[in-house]
């Protein structure tokens, strides 16, 4: 059984195809990144199969369970860390986990267990009692994953989640995606070539809402005969090669 | 409870904002000094304490819209809602934890402008203990709006429409600082087709121990407190689904 399985899965506003009867396989605990330039329906196949929007038509199944009729489910085996970085700004960094905990139904001292337990694995031992809405984007951008994190996820969905942030940042968050790789299925949207190469175990590339090709950055570039990603995805793109 | 949890984010957010202070509190004393302070020095009786009182403890429940809407809307704009609707948290926990910690909050403000009042030559009566029991269904409906306009408005939109729109209907159109008696006609028919003034003149019946007169005014905002609410919940539905 695949982690996600997408059908005909479809996405229209009014007269915009946003997603066009994408057909996907993952496999459980890969890192997949859908990868495309602006407006190619990447959030939009993310917010499908997070139950946040109804498709149009077709389905999609999270470890076997449909989105379009078993949302419960669903959403009890998901976690998504939004394009914003979706914190409670006037909490601490503490608080905005315990509320994450609260949501997720865990009792008092499984709180405890699973802060303490995050606080290591994201280092946040520093800032534990600052302020959310005071720290840097990658500090707000790392607190988002580690509160995605807290309902033990079995598949974790990334929306963009180094935009805007600088070369430092990006590169100490990559290292914690890295890091739950196997653990969870992890699926990543993004638009930084570099990003989709470094993390991903396959690429899925999506145009107009289309999926042109998912497979492995070494299999996409020997498809585009290139030995650059970068090159590969514009000729992919531009359907230089098919 | 889940509900419990998120209530109690919406109350630290509510406290920890020293805005949400100054207009929720001290703006109501202010006024209520300096009016009295006004009245001290006039002949006239423009603003005696025992109808000045009530009408401030209902005007300064527009601030409590403002704060309800401003959150809301924020937490859609940031993605923030977003994570929450993919946790166990349901529709009725969002409504709740929105609406329920805004109450207690409501009536501290109310005890407060009445100590304040206190101060000032008003009696403590059996009265304004009930005065301070009826702002709670007063307060239902200035908390609905704020339900209401915050998932309908984006977080900028708020301003201006609670911030600026709302507070004057409610100075305007509720007879606090004049009696519409003296400008009649279509302002004044308009004015009692609103629950603003029906709330000022129920609070000044219950302060006054006319409590025979709090009748028809209980009703219209009652009548207006369930109304507001149910379509505030028809319209945070709405965007939940969105």
């Amino acid at each position: 059984m695949y982690a996600i399985q997408t059908v005909d899965l479809t996405k229209k506003y009014k007269d915009v195809v946003a997603v066009d009867r994408l057909n996907l396989q993952i496999r459980k605990g890969e890192l997949v990144s859908l990868l495309g330039v602006n407006g190619a329906g990447k959030t939009t196949i993310v917010k499908m199969l997070s139950c946040l929007t109804k498709p149009t038509c077709g389905d999609a199944f999270l470890n076997g369970n449909s989105i379009t009729e078993n949302t419960a489910a669903v959403k009890s085996i998901i976690a998504v860390s939004p394009q914003e970085t979706a914190i409670a700004r006037g909490l601490s960094v503490y608080e905005n986990l315990e509320l994450m905990c609260g949501a997720h139904g865990l009792k008092r001292n499984e709180q405890k267990g699973k802060i303490a337990e995050l606080t290591k694995q994201f280092g946040f031992e520093k800032i534990i009692d600052k302020k959310a809405g005071r720290l840097s984007g990658g500090w707000q951008r790392r607190l988002s994953i580690a509160m995605a994190l807290i309902g033990e996820p079995e598949i974790l969905f990334l929306d963009e989640p180094t935009l805007g942030l600088d070369v430092l940042a990006r590169s100490e968050l990559w290292e914690l995606i890295r890091a739950l790789k196997g653990m969870v299925t992890v699926i990543l949207t993004t638009h930084y070539m570099e990003e989709a190469e470094a993390l991903s175990d396959r690429v899925a590339i999506i145009k107009d809402g289309k999926l042109l090709i998912h497979d492995t950055v070494d299999e996409i570039k020997k498809i585009a005969q290139t030995d650059r990603f970068e090159e590969a995805f514009v000729r992919i793109v531009k359907g230089v090669v098919r | 409870m889940k509900m419990l949890t998120f209530a109690k984010r919406n109350i630290k957010e509510f406290i920890r904002d020293p805005l949400n202070l100054f207009f929720g509190l001290g703006f109501p004393i202010a006024l209520i000094l300096l009016l009295s302070a006004i009245q001290a020095n006039i002949p006239a009786k423009l603003f005696e304490i025992q109808r000045l009182a009530p009408g401030v403890t209902v005007f300064g429940l527009s601030f409590i819209t403002l704060f309800s809407a401003t959150i809301i809307a924020k937490d859609r704009s940031s993605s923030f809602l977003q994570r929450l609707y993919t946790t166990p948290l349901t529709s009725m926990d969002f409504i709740l934890g929105y609406t329920l910690p805004l109450i207690p909050i409501a009536v501290v403000q109310c005890i407060v402008c009445y100590i304040t009042a206190v101060m000032f030559g008003l009696e403590i009566t059996v009265g304004v203990l009930c005065a301070v029991f009826f702002i709670i269904p007063v307060s239902v409906f200035y908390i609905a709006l704020g339900l209401l306009c915050g998932s309908v408005f984006t977080d900028k939109q708020v301003g201006g429409i609670c911030g600026a729109l709302l507070t004057n209907l409610s100075a305007w159109l509720s007879g606090v600082w004049f009696d519409l008696e003296l400008v009649g006609g279509a302002f004044k028919k308009i004015s009692y087709a609103l629950p603003f003034v029906h709330a000022v003149e129920m609070e000044r019946a219950i302060v006054a121990g006319n409590y025979a007169n709090i009748f028809p005014h209980l009703w219209w905002v009652l009548v207006y407190a369930v109304g507001t609410l149910a379509l505030a919940v028809l319209l945070f539905l709405r965007q939940m689904r969105k």
